[in-house]
């Protein structure tokens, strides 16, 4: 495999036209990564990450991409992609929304979120809404069962305790171009004579 | 067991900012690994620092509670060539969200007992595998691993001594198998997470065919305590034959669910009825899940005087796993409750097992049919001849993981089954 290397830094695909392109910054950065490790292979999720994060996908091209930069096959980058559910395999919305349906979301009312998603943006899970701004997905569980129901937002930042008012305010927000903040959930003391202090808040 | 109202954390104690290095040094942080380094009196050889671990009996927080310090001795002697360390912060299990807390409260407790982890084990490079859908709790990480390495922490010649060790944040991308150990050594090599077949197991062949330990972030999490205050003072707190402090996850239908740190050992309904104050609604308790979805469900009328330690969870015919305990009320619809179970499982079964590729499958379709009132009573016993063709039968315990649910809930709660079943009208042969 030969791996061509254009004006701009570029990484191009076997015959030197490639829809996607990693920037110089990015290779020095996949440079360093593969530092990291001992083999040259173990760096293939945090750069089919770094290729999402700048496409928005890993489709079979980007894949190639990444194949090629890595000097890797492609059967393995592809069946690297296809093996982890948070690689999007085919092109998606501008925000992915994925609903925890799992074990507590599911005893909390992660369906009912996910049905008033559904009937709000008029999609079912798994798809997108015609204007391409949002991709409704079902997930399994994300870790936040107390927190039940919850979604989280293209990858990223995690929307908890769910109501019909929280979604609308989440998805107005993010048609305004803003994302919602992380947001931090401080265990809550043990202590039977306070109910409302909490252990380990972070900066306040 | 002491009084739990009293009791002080020490995982993820009530310190504003402990996030931040300076605080965590402040309270005491970094002296344990300080005193491995560099006090030869108590601290004569990495040999001296397994031991104390061993005895502590730190059983692995990450549901399989084996003694961790009796782990880290199966590594062989040093020959010269790389030896790792992987930390396991995938946490996927249904339930289960209480290694977040720590990367997100007290990232530098889990941080300084990786280090010393490595030094007793003469490790050479720890890799930290962290779920991918914990972005933020990764960046979070990130700042504090970057922080321990300017301040000399990590790296070479840490706190000045001649112990040099990297360390390096993996983040996973959406896969549940990837916290079975071995299939989290193939993800890290850049592969599709399949479960290795053991032997040879990772301490003797792990990751790039090198000795390895892997460890649960809470597991580690407790190894600075341990060394601070020594064995005896970890086995004071909580359960005998589990000690420790155990970060329960409580969630479901309470009406305060999260993640409390409380002495192993607390009695089910305490943690219930007064640490998560209560059923939501003034709801009666059904069952519960002691460990995450894989551990057998438990009836309310079984929990009476119940305890969260390992002995007494296997006593009541269920496990510990990860302390994420699943609440549930008496409107829970327990079939629905299991289908969205063995769903979970389907999903995340990897391939590369037969009974467990195909056996989750058939759980999920058959339950969907009960489910929908399309099922026969005789589909009941085909669910658990279909867990029995499963278990023991595949390369990890995913399928065991997924067995279990079905084979319990069915025999636990049987009349709720057979209630949405139709008769089996044709004669069996």
């Amino acid at each position: 495999m030969s791996q061509k290397s254009s004006d701009n830094g570029a990484s191009l695909s076997q015959n030197g036209t490639s829809a996607y392109t990693f920037t110089k910054e990015q290779l020095a950065e996949i440079e360093v990564l593969k530092t990291k490790y001992p083999e040259v292979q173990a760096v293939t999720l945090p750069v089919l990450w770094m290729a999402q994060d700048t496409f928005g996908h890993v489709d079979p091209e980007v894949q190639r991409l990444v194949a090629y930069t890595l000097d890797l096959p492609e059967s393995h980058v592809h069946g690297v992609a296809e093996f982890y559910t948070q690689y999007f395999k085919t092109p998606k919305g501008k925000h992915v929304l994925d609903v925890c349906t799992c074990l507590s979301c599911h005893l909390c009312g992660g369906m009912d979120t996910l049905g008033y998603l559904e009937n709000k943006l008029g999609i079912k899970a798994g798809e997108t809404t015609p204007d391409g701004e949002f991709t409704l997905q079902e997930a399994e569980c994300l870790g936040a069962c107390g927190y039940a129901p919850m979604m989280q937002i293209t990858n990223d930042v995690y929307v908890n305790h769910l109501t019909p008012e929280k979604v609308d305010q989440v998805l107005d927000q993010l048609a305004s171009g803003d994302t919602p903040d992380f947001e931090s959930i401080p265990m809550p003391l043990v202590s039977t004579t306070s109910n409302n202090e909490a252990a380990g808040g972070s900066d306040e | 067991m002491s009084d739990w109202t009293t009791y002080e954390p020490v995982l993820i104690p009530n310190i504003a900012g402990l996030d931040r290095l300076e605080t965590y040094r402040k309270h005491g942080g970094y002296d344990a690994l300080h005193a491995v380094l560099h006090d030869q009196n108590t601290w004569p050889d990495p040999a001296s620092v397994v031991q104390e671990v061993k005895e502590a009996n730190i059983r692995g927080r990450g549901g399989a509670g084996f003694n961790a310090g009796l782990k880290w001795s199966f590594m062989p002697p040093v020959d010269g060539g790389p030896r790792y360390l992987a930390c396991n912060g995938d946490e996927s299990e249904p339930g289960t969200f209480k290694d977040r807390k720590i990367f997100e409260y007290n990232p530098f407790l889990f941080i300084e007992g990786a280090t010393i982890a490595a030094y007793a084990m003469s490790i050479t490079s720890i890799y930290v595998y962290i779920r991918g859908e914990y972005r933020s709790w990764i960046h979070k990480m990130e700042k504090a691993v970057s922080d321990a390495y300017d301040a000399g922490l990590l790296g070479q010649n840490i706190l000045g001594s001649d112990f040099s060790v990297d360390l390096v944040l993996h983040s996973g991308a959406g896969a549940y198998i990837c916290g079975e150990e071995t299939s989290l050594l193939e993800s890290l090599e850049g592969k599709r997470g399949y479960p290795r077949v053991k032997p040879p197991f990772p301490a003797q062949r792990g990751l790039w065919g090198r000795p390895t330990t892997i460890n649960n972030i809470e597991t580690l999490s407790n190894v600075p305590g341990v060394i601070r205050n020594g064995a005896d003072w970890f086995k004071s707190i909580g359960a005998e034959s589990h000690p420790g402090p155990i970060l329960y996850g409580i969630s479901g239908h309470v009406n305060r669910p999260g993640v409390y740190e409380l002495p192993s050992g607390m009695p089910v309904m305490t943690l219930i009825e007064e640490v998560a104050q209560g059923m939501r609604n003034g709801k009666k308790l059904k069952a519960i899940i002691p460990g995450g979805s894989s551990t057998p469900i438990l009836p309310a009328k079984d929990l009476e005087d119940l305890t969260m330690d390992a002995d007494a969870l296997r006593g009541a015919g269920s496990m510990m796993g990860t302390a994420g305990m699943v609440v549930m009320d008496e409107d829970t619809d327990i079939v629905e409750t299991l289908w969205r179970i063995s769903k979970f499982y389907h999903h995340e079964s990897c391939g590369q097992c037969t009974p467990c590729r195909e056996g989750t499958g058939w759980l999920e379709k058959i339950l969907e049919k009960v489910v929908t009132g399309q099922g026969t009573t005789r589909d009941l016993d085909l669910l658990l001849d279909i867990t029995s063709q499963m278990e023991g039968r595949t390369i990890c315990a995913l399928a065991d993981a997924a067995a279990w649910p079905v084979r319990y809930t069915i025999s636990r709660f049987r009349d709720e089954f057979e209630a949405r079943c139709k008769p089996s009208l044709i004669p069996v042969g």
